[in-house]
């Protein structure tokens, strides 16, 4: 299976991590992730202004090349999963945006919203199966007890980004089980990391952390797992004393497959 | 601000955001959910009222604007379809519209920067902060 990849601008930069694991581990599992030629950075915030057109070409041109090539569109970092998935739905449902948004494209056919979008974790859940990634584990996450950190984008508005129960989300807890870890719940596991305010105001985030990391820890994690770049960077600027080390679940998987050390 | 200028304003926010704050029955679940309530002047349940009273001049220079964090928790749990943050970015949007609106200048990056700091950082930062 083939897909149209949008790995975004942080993946080729400070997040090269969660972009290698994930190629490593997709091709483990038999698919194959084809780069977007000439994508364009998403803007890494969804403009939720009704008039706003211009900030979402890049996003639609990446959703036009896909539904060109007849695949689906898969991404990683929660940001670009966040943009494109809301432009696609604007694209589809909101005729004022749709027409105005095709009208500046002048597309040889009109873009409707027809692709497919996909987080990596939702191909594993719904193409590949936890079954399956579970029978080809070879290295399993054995005595690890791993907190998801899901944060927001991939989550809310659940009605549009329809990647899991936005309140009570158990696909990445169903991931660390089929490699062989065990998940710890906990309530903070989907508020917010304080987002894009660490760079002028590190207060927000260093509060959000530290009740992040007091409630992981205190539900017993020894690791947090994160699909986005800056919650990771918050989280791991936090000096919270309850601080456990953070990766991208894209390098326990790898680790998991045994294809860690393949590059 | 005139009478006139309130009045087109509370209208752009309400086209800007498409939400109609005249729905909001001022339950408090935005503001309970909001991980920056603490930080905020003008709290996400009382957003409505003050588009709904003119009190615009108010919202626009609170400092609120500029704490939301865009986590969508108000968004996702109202219970109105008034969705509070949406209409607290409309009320950035015409901050930033402006000349001189701008919450970041770009001679500010580098001082701000530090060698981990993600590229998805950046541009969150600079799509929120400024036009």
């Amino acid at each position: 299976m083939k897909y149209s990849y949008y790995p975004g601008c942080t993946l080729k930069n400070k997040a090269q991590d969660l972009d290698r694991y994930a190629r490593l581990s997709a091709a483990a599992l038999g698919f194959e992730l084809e780069e977007i030629p000439e994508w364009q950075c998403c803007g890494g915030v969804y403009p939720l202004g009704t008039d706003e057109i211009a900030t979402k070409l890049s996003s639609v041109r990446a959703l036009n090349h896909a539904k060109e090539q007849g695949q689906d569109l898969i991404t990683l970092c929660t940001a670009c999963h966040h943009v494109l998935k809301r432009v696609n739905d604007d694209m589809k449902n909101n005729e004022d945006i749709s027409t105005r948004a095709n009208n500046y494209m002048q597309l040889d056919e009109p873009y409707k919203g027809e692709t497919s979008v996909k987080h990596f974790l939702e191909v594993l859940r719904d193409e590949i199966g936890f079954d399956e990634l579970k029978s080809k584990v070879v290295k399993p996450l054995e005595g690890k007890k791993i907190g998801a950190y899901y944060g927001c984008l991939v989550l809310r508005p659940g009605k549009i980004l329809e990647f899991d129960d936005p309140e009570n989300p158990k696909i990445m807890e169903d991931f660390i089980r089929a490699l062989g870890g065990e998940p710890v719940i906990y309530p903070y596991r989907n508020e917010c990391c304080g987002a894009y305010t660490s760079l002028k105001d590190g207060g927000i985030s260093q509060e959000r952390t530290k009740l992040i990391f007091d409630s992981s820890s205190g539900f017993g994690a020894d690791m947090l797992i994160t699909a986005c770049p800056l919650c990771m960077y918050n989280l791991n600027k936090s000096e919270a004393d309850s601080k456990v080390p953070v990766y991208y679940f894209t390098e326990l998987l790898a680790e998991a497959l045994g294809v860690k050390e393949g590059e | 601000m005139t009478k006139q200028e309130i009045e087109k304003n509370v209208e752009l926010i309400r086209e800007i955001s498409g939400c109609d704050p005249y729905k909001c029955m001022r339950c408090g679940k935005c503001s309970g959910s909001c991980p920056s309530f603490n930080e905020m002047d003008i709290k996400p349940h009382q957003f409505a009222s003050y588009i709904i009273n003119g009190n615009v001049e108010e919202l626009v220079s609170s400092k609120s604007l500029w704490k939301c964090l865009s986590c969508f928790a108000c968004i996702e749990r109202c219970p109105r379809n008034v969705e509070p943050g949406k209409l607290i970015d409309a009320a950035r949007q015409l901050v930033e519209r402006e000349r001189g609106g701008d919450h970041l200048q770009a001679e500010d990056i580098p001082e701000l920067l530090n060698e981990d700091v993600p590229q998805q950082l950046l541009v969150s930062a600079y799509r929120r902060y400024r036009r």
